[in-house]
């Protein structure tokens, strides 16, 4: 992706455009060459892993739509974009119309309770329906809150009935609905049912607490339900809306959308920084707490990269564009929060089949209650059948089934990106609170990942034999490792660049996995790398073994250099130990779970690190290729295995694992490779990823439970089954009040998660 | 049993088998995608329910579903396609697209709380 902003000049732009379809490295080659053959395309880049093609074109020459075509013309699918407002838009829209919601339930809320402080008015006089004026006086009282009100429930019933569809609106409508045309019917024919033996009786008082309180629980939980997004706002609220962008001499302030990868721009205290970059010039401190979960502010220098939408807190510096819109780190994790709440969780199937069938069950359970009481009840027969069927329908809950998983995972997706955790989906929560193992590719994870070289020492003879010094192995050896992708080789180079060592070019590179390099500089064969590296060159390491021992026992890895056939000298490079391993292996083991150590190293420095941050089980001198392999190893142990790593070096291992967690530090995160990303290199953050997946599996069990427990214990006792033993029966209003506290309850449990705070920090 | 208790058990049990009947087995709509340069489009009206709610498709081609809800009943604000990671508001009296490219297979999708449901058929010839 740098490639792409590198070489973006003046007059080229540069998109991502979703592809689709593609299964293999075949189809992204064959997108990424029909693009660079493409007339206007400077560079392309297609990222089969993310499923995106990274495009800069000269905008006068093509556009987005016409590289969408091209895209499809190679049978693949792609889009346009979804431009960022769209997801903004319809996050105001839904904000509007839950606010719009909230007012109309609270003033149909008052009127119903108004009318019901009535009824019990009424009551009290102590004649409730005995009297005709009376009975027309209660009519008259529900009709403003069944035909206003409660309007809605019947309106949305009929409308879903017309689709062979039913949903709360259904239960309500038909239990009100029978309970009023009952009660209308008695009060404006009376002759004629005292004519057929039916006593005048009324309900009016039941249907209008019912919607009163069924209303009241819709607007708690609506009123809940907003909250369960607060993150996703919070995080869109994050972004700058201008950047003072430095032209010529002078600066100018332009709204953010003009802003473009390749500008200069100046961030001031307490300013926002706009978009991702690198610093040119100045210092500061940034707050990236709101992406990384990282409580200490980063010191910013020239060279380090920043992170739109994290705040600049002390200095002034300039810096340079490098991703906008889209592909910055804010709207990458936008969309993958958005994502992981679009995902559903397994355990939400058994909810889902339970839903799409609940409430006509519920009618036809309704229905036989009523033959039941009928045929079998205490007179008046028709009376009691009625009142139970009634509450049967009122009592079902089908919100709080619906509610019990999504609302959880909302909310703990959006908690976890606040702490910068940033998980996938239903399933990878699902899945992370199971987890047993934990391995840890070690580099970047246990340690910094920013190796140092500690020690150089030449072979005894070695200088006499091919006139060698330290500052010449250094360079030798840094000439083959530059081309060399490891993280040591860095080490290496840097050491040889601090001690003014000219770098000589090296030539006939060969990359042997696990072991080392080997090229020619100068006409010399070199060869940088294990002990097994030397006894493959047919070279014996003897002479220096115990010098690497010492050095491993160190916690360094020693790197032998051989030179044509000579046994050359020993280079030690070691990487620190993060300040917060030991704590994290620690937390870890409390819970429960065995941290493993996965690493290429050699057995004795990985053993020192191992020893110095607690973790008990070490495998050394792993070859990349071969981690795979180890993850499916612990696997076929039985156990449920995380593997930690940085997602770019060990994306299969990732993939392999139960759980992929990549580790990443602020721009630098393979967020699309793991099931969990974490935005800081801290590893406490696995811990905090493992303790917020098992809390929030424990909220879905206890609302799935409640939601479960509640219709199967509540609605066999509406029907009536303690009456025979017990003479127990609820009210249809005593139904209405259980139901509205039912679903509020469920969205109230899982917006706890929003106080979830990651063990051992304040 | 008397006469009445007879007749309002026979009329409870063609109840119950009407209620089974009608929300399970009646009426379902459904609708072949129109193929517009590459897109299939569909749209859904979402009013109680979704029409269509089987939505036949090629596999592999993208699809763009256009949800038009036409009211403010809030059981359908959000629909969820849960196999494209898609939880989307729909805003009342308007049309919201999605888009995806299923491969071969069957889809659902839903509202947010699963009770109202629909369903993407994915057929490699439609």
């Amino acid at each position: 992706m740098t490639n792409t902003a590198d070489s973006l000049t003046a007059d080229t732009e540069s998109c991502t455009i979703p592809v689709t379809g593609m299964t293999c490295a075949a189809c992204s080659g064959r997108v990424q060459r029909t693009l660079e053959q493409t007339a206007g395309v400077a560079t392309a880049n297609v990222n089969l892993m993310t499923g995106a093609a990274t495009v800069a074109y000269d905008p006068e020459v093509t556009s987005p739509a016409r590289l969408v075509d091209t895209i499809r013309s190679t049978g693949y699918g792609a889009e346009l974009p979804v431009a960022e407002e769209s997801s903004e838009e319809l996050l105001d829209a839904q904000d509007a119309a839950r606010a719009g919601e909230i007012r109309e339930l609270w003033r149909k809320f008052l009127v119903s309770a108004v009318a019901g402080v009535l009824m019990m008015v009424f009551g009290m006089t102590g004649d409730r329906g005995a009297t005709d004026a009376m009975r027309y006086l209660q009519l008259a009282v529900t009709l403003p809150v069944v035909g206003w009100a409660g309007r809605h429930f019947y309106t949305r019933a009929w409308a879903a009935l017309r689709h062979h569809g039913a949903d709360m609106n259904t239960l309500i409508a038909v239990g009100t609905g029978a309970a009023f045309l009952f009660s209308a019917g008695v009060t404006l024919f009376d002759d004629w049912f005292a004519a057929h033996g039916v006593e005048p009786h009324v309900y009016y008082e039941a249907v209008v607490w019912i919607i009163g309180l069924v209303l009241l629980g819709n607007l708690l939980e609506a009123r809940a339900k907003a909250q369960t997004s607060g993150a996703i706002r919070r995080l869109i609220g994050l972004r700058a809306t201008t950047a003072r962008v430095v032209r010529g001499t002078g600066e100018e302030e332009i709204p953010l959308a003009a802003l473009r990868a390749g500008d200069e721009v100046l961030v001031r205290p307490g300013e926002t920084i706009p978009a991702d970059g690198v610093v040119l010039d100045g210092a500061s401190n940034v707050d990236e707490s709101m992406l990384t979960g990282e409580p200490t502010p980063v010191t910013k220098r020239p060279g380090d990269p920043v992170i739109g939408a994290t705040l600049n807190r002390t200095g002034a510096f300039r810096f340079r564009v490098e991703r906008v819109g889209r592909d910055t780190v804010l709207s990458r994790i936008i969309r993958l929060v958005q994502q992981a709440q679009g995902t559903k969780a397994p355990v939400q199937r058994l909810a889902d089949r339970i839903s799409s069938v609940f409430v006509p069950v519920v009618l036809s359970i309704a229905v036989v209650t009523f033959v039941v009481w009928f045929d079998l009840g205490p007179a008046p027969a028709y009376l009691q059948a009625l009142v139970s069927a009634v509450t049967v329908l009122i009592i079902a809950c089908p919100c709080a089934m619906g509610l019990a998983v999504p609302t959880a995972v909302m909310v703990s997706t959006g908690r976890g990106a606040e702490l910068g955790v940033l998980i996938k989906g239903g399933e990878a929560l699902e899945r992370s609170q199971e987890i047993d193992t934990v391995v840890f590719d070690k580099t970047g994870t246990i340690t910094e990942g920013h190796p140092a070289v500690q020690a150089v020492e030449v072979a005894p003879g070695a200088e006499r034999a091919i006139g060698l010094d330290e500052t010449r192995l250094l360079a030798l050896a840094a000439a083959v490792e530059r081309l060399s992708e490891h993280p040591l080789a860095e080490a290496i180079a840097a050491e040889a660049a601090r001690r003014g060592a000219p770098a000589p070019r090296a030539g006939g590179f060969e990359n042997r996995t696990g072991r080392g390099v080997v090229g020619m500089v100068e006409g010399l064969r070199v060869a940088v790398g294990n002990a097994a590296l030397l006894r493959e060159l047919g070279l014996d390491p003897a002479p220096m073994a115990a010098r690497a021992g010492e050095q491993a026992s160190r916690g360094y890895t020693p790197i032998y250099v051989a030179v044509d056939d000579h046994l050359a000298g020993l280079i030690a490079v070691a990487d620190p130990v993060k300040p917060t391993s030991r704590a994290a292996v620690e937390a870890l083991r409390r819970q429960g779970i065995e941290p493993v150590m996965l690493t290429g190293d050699d057995r004795r420095t990985a053993e020192t690190v191992a020893r110095e941050v607690g973790v008990p089980r070490v495998v050394a001198e792993v070859p990349p290729d071969r981690k795979l392999e180890e993850i499916r190893a612990l696997q076929a142990e039985g156990r449920v295995v995380a593997m930690v790593g940085d997602g770019l070096n060990d994306a299969p291992a990732l993939a392999q694992a139960d759980v992929g967690i990549a580790m990443g530090t602020g721009t630098d995160v393979a967020m699309e490779s793991g099931a969990i990303t974490l935005m800081r290199g801290d590893p406490l953050g696995v811990v905090t990823a493992i303790d917020l997946a098992r809390r929030t599996m424990r909220i879905i069990r206890q609302n799935l439970f409640w939601a479960f427990v509640y219709n199967v214990v509540g609605i066999p006792i509406a029907a009536g089954v303690l009456y025979p033993a017990f003479g127990l029966r609820l009210t249809p209003a005593m139904a209405a009040a259980a139901m509205a506290v039912s679903s509020v309850s469920v969205v109230s449990n899982s917006l706890r998660l929003r106080r979830f705070t990651p063990k051992g920090q304040p | 049993m008397t006469s009445p208790q007879i007749a309002v058990t026979l009329l409870g049990l063609a109840a119950v088998a009407w209620i089974n009947w009608y929300f399970f087995l009646a009426g379902r709509s459904s609708a072949t995608a129109v193929a517009d340069g590459g897109l299939q489009r569909v749209r859904v009206e979402v009013k109680g329910g979704y029409t269509p709610s089987v939505v036949r498709v090629r596999a592999g081609v993208p699809v763009r579903l256009e949800f038009h809800r036409d009211e403010t009943n809030t059981c359908t604000e959000e629909v969820v396609l849960p196999d494209f990671g898609i939880r989307t508001f729909l805003p009342a009296h308007r049309t919201t697209p999605v888009s995806f490219t299923p491969a071969e297979g069957t889809y659902e999708f839903s509202c947010g709380m699963g009770m109202v449901r629909g369903k993407i058929v994915a057929e490699r010839k439609a």
